[in-house]
């Protein structure tokens, strides 16, 4: 299960890239999610 | 006249009561054993575990648990949340006490309690992250305890003195928000000085971050919860404007905790894959740590996030109890659990049956002197000649 690494720039390039791949999914969720939490707010007018 | 006394004192003797009663006989008499037989009469500490549970729970629990004070504060007087007004008195109070007893606690946990002002009078180790928990904790207790000091005046009539007091509300909340940053945050980067200790799902550079992110929930959740107990217990205490505000503070509170938690989640998230921890989570500790994570985190955002679409106040107030006790199970994972987890289980630490009693009389001074605080000043109404409503 566990990946060997020989050098750090593969332990790096490994971990980094899955990292970012996460985060690019975070961004996605965090707004959506926070969509699903306020939908069913009452609406305040804004202008 | 005999009468009169024996109606007055009927309601004290409640079971509730004389539980606490027990608890705080139970605790003084372990406290002469502590200050007069050490640190080894009553605890079950060593050299391979010297932080057991007055450091877990009366302190890391303690603290976390007391952030509503500062959450509640910047939520009204910084964000301008003005709606959440009638909770900020109870969160202070809490977080006063909250902090209080965490000194307290110290004093039973450290070998000598006499030179716990040491680091801050006469040798100050500007290195240790210890001394910049122990002066944030002393400076953020006179904090709490000035935002405190209006209900106390008002009580007593001091108008000229409580004016003053007040004009420095906004001073006071910075202030709170930027010492709790500090010392929420120094708590967790205490643990990163133990990197070969601390199971790796655990361990992490972000540990500073982790505390104070779960800092934010566990002090909304908190509020939730104290203010459902108060509601149950202490109603006949409150006036029409805390009874008119609490569903909007539960419903605010329930749903930027959602958010956090959910944000807490991702960032454990990107811990674990930072440094490649993948796979410790096919191990058992990997299953404690899913509990944890999946158990005590994902899900009670989630029943948040229900509990605040459908307006569910029941359901949003379980869940801020459920949340209260993923936060202590972290503090005891991170202090206590995954703590030594390499040594053998005979080199463990368990705490002592006295060490629990002296957690539970801790907790129990905490009890009677918030109901004592709520019984005389205004805290859960407001005093007729001082009104902000």
């Amino acid at each position: 299960m566990e990946t060997i690494f020989y050098t750090l720039q593969d332990f790096l390039t490994h971990s980094k890239g899955i990292t970012y791949l996460i985060m690019g999914g975070i961004l996605v969720f965090m707004p959506l999610y926070w969509l699903f939490l306020t939908d069913r707010d009452e609406k305040k007018e804004t202008y | 006249m005999e009468q009169t006394s024996r109606i007055s004192l009927r309601p004290l003797i409640t079971p509730f009561n004389m539980i606490l009663g027990i608890i705080i006989a139970m605790g003084c008499i372990i406290t002469i054993l502590r200050f007069t037989g050490g640190l080894a009469a009553v605890t079950h500490l060593d050299d391979n575990n010297p932080w057991g549970i007055w450091i877990g729970f009366d302190l890391l629990c303690g603290v976390a648990l007391a952030a509503g004070g500062y959450t509640t504060s910047a939520a009204c007087y910084i964000f301008g949340l003005k709606r959440f007004h009638a909770a900020v008195r109870p969160a202070i109070l809490t977080a006063f006490l909250g902090y209080a007893l965490v000194v307290l606690a110290l004093h039973y946990d450290v070998g000598r309690p006499w030179r716990l002002p040491f680091p801050i009078f006469w040798q100050q180790g500007t290195t240790s992250l210890l001394f910049e928990v122990g002066l944030c904790v002393f400076l953020y207790l006179s904090v709490l305890f000035v935002e405190f000091t209006p209900a106390a005046f008002e009580w007593l009539g001091f108008s000229k003195i409580r004016a003053f007091i007040v004009k420095l509300t906004l001073v006071l909340t910075i202030l709170g928000v930027v010492l709790s940053t500090l010392h929420q945050s120094s708590l967790g980067a205490l643990y990163t000085i133990v990197p070969s200790k601390l199971h790796p799902l655990w361990y992490s550079g972000y540990l500073p971050v982790y505390f104070f992110v779960s800092s934010i929930f566990a002090g909304l959740s908190m509020v939730i919860f104290e203010g459902s107990l108060a509601h149950k217990y202490l109603h006949h205490k409150m006036d029409e404007t805390h009874i008119k505000e609490a569903h909007g503070v539960i419903l605010g509170f329930g749903k930027s905790a959602s958010f956090i938690m959910a944000g807490y989640l991702a960032i454990k998230i990107i811990g674990l894959s930072v440094d490649n921890n993948w796979h410790y989570l096919f191990t058992d500790y990997g299953a404690w740590f899913l509990i944890e994570l999946i158990g005590f985190v994902a899900l009670p955002s989630f029943v948040y996030a229900i509990g605040v679409r459908e307006k569910n106040i029941r359901l949003i107030q379980w869940t801020s109890l459920w949340t209260v006790f993923g936060i202590v199970l972290n503090r005891f994972n991170v202090s206590l659990i995954a703590f030594n987890w390499q040594l053998s289980s005979a080199e463990r630490y368990f705490p002592g049956w006295m060490e629990i009693a002296i957690s539970l009389f801790i907790v129990a001074i905490g009890i009677v002197a918030y109901r004592l605080a709520t019984h005389f000043l205004p805290i859960l109404h407001e005093h007729p000649e001082y009104q902000a409503h």
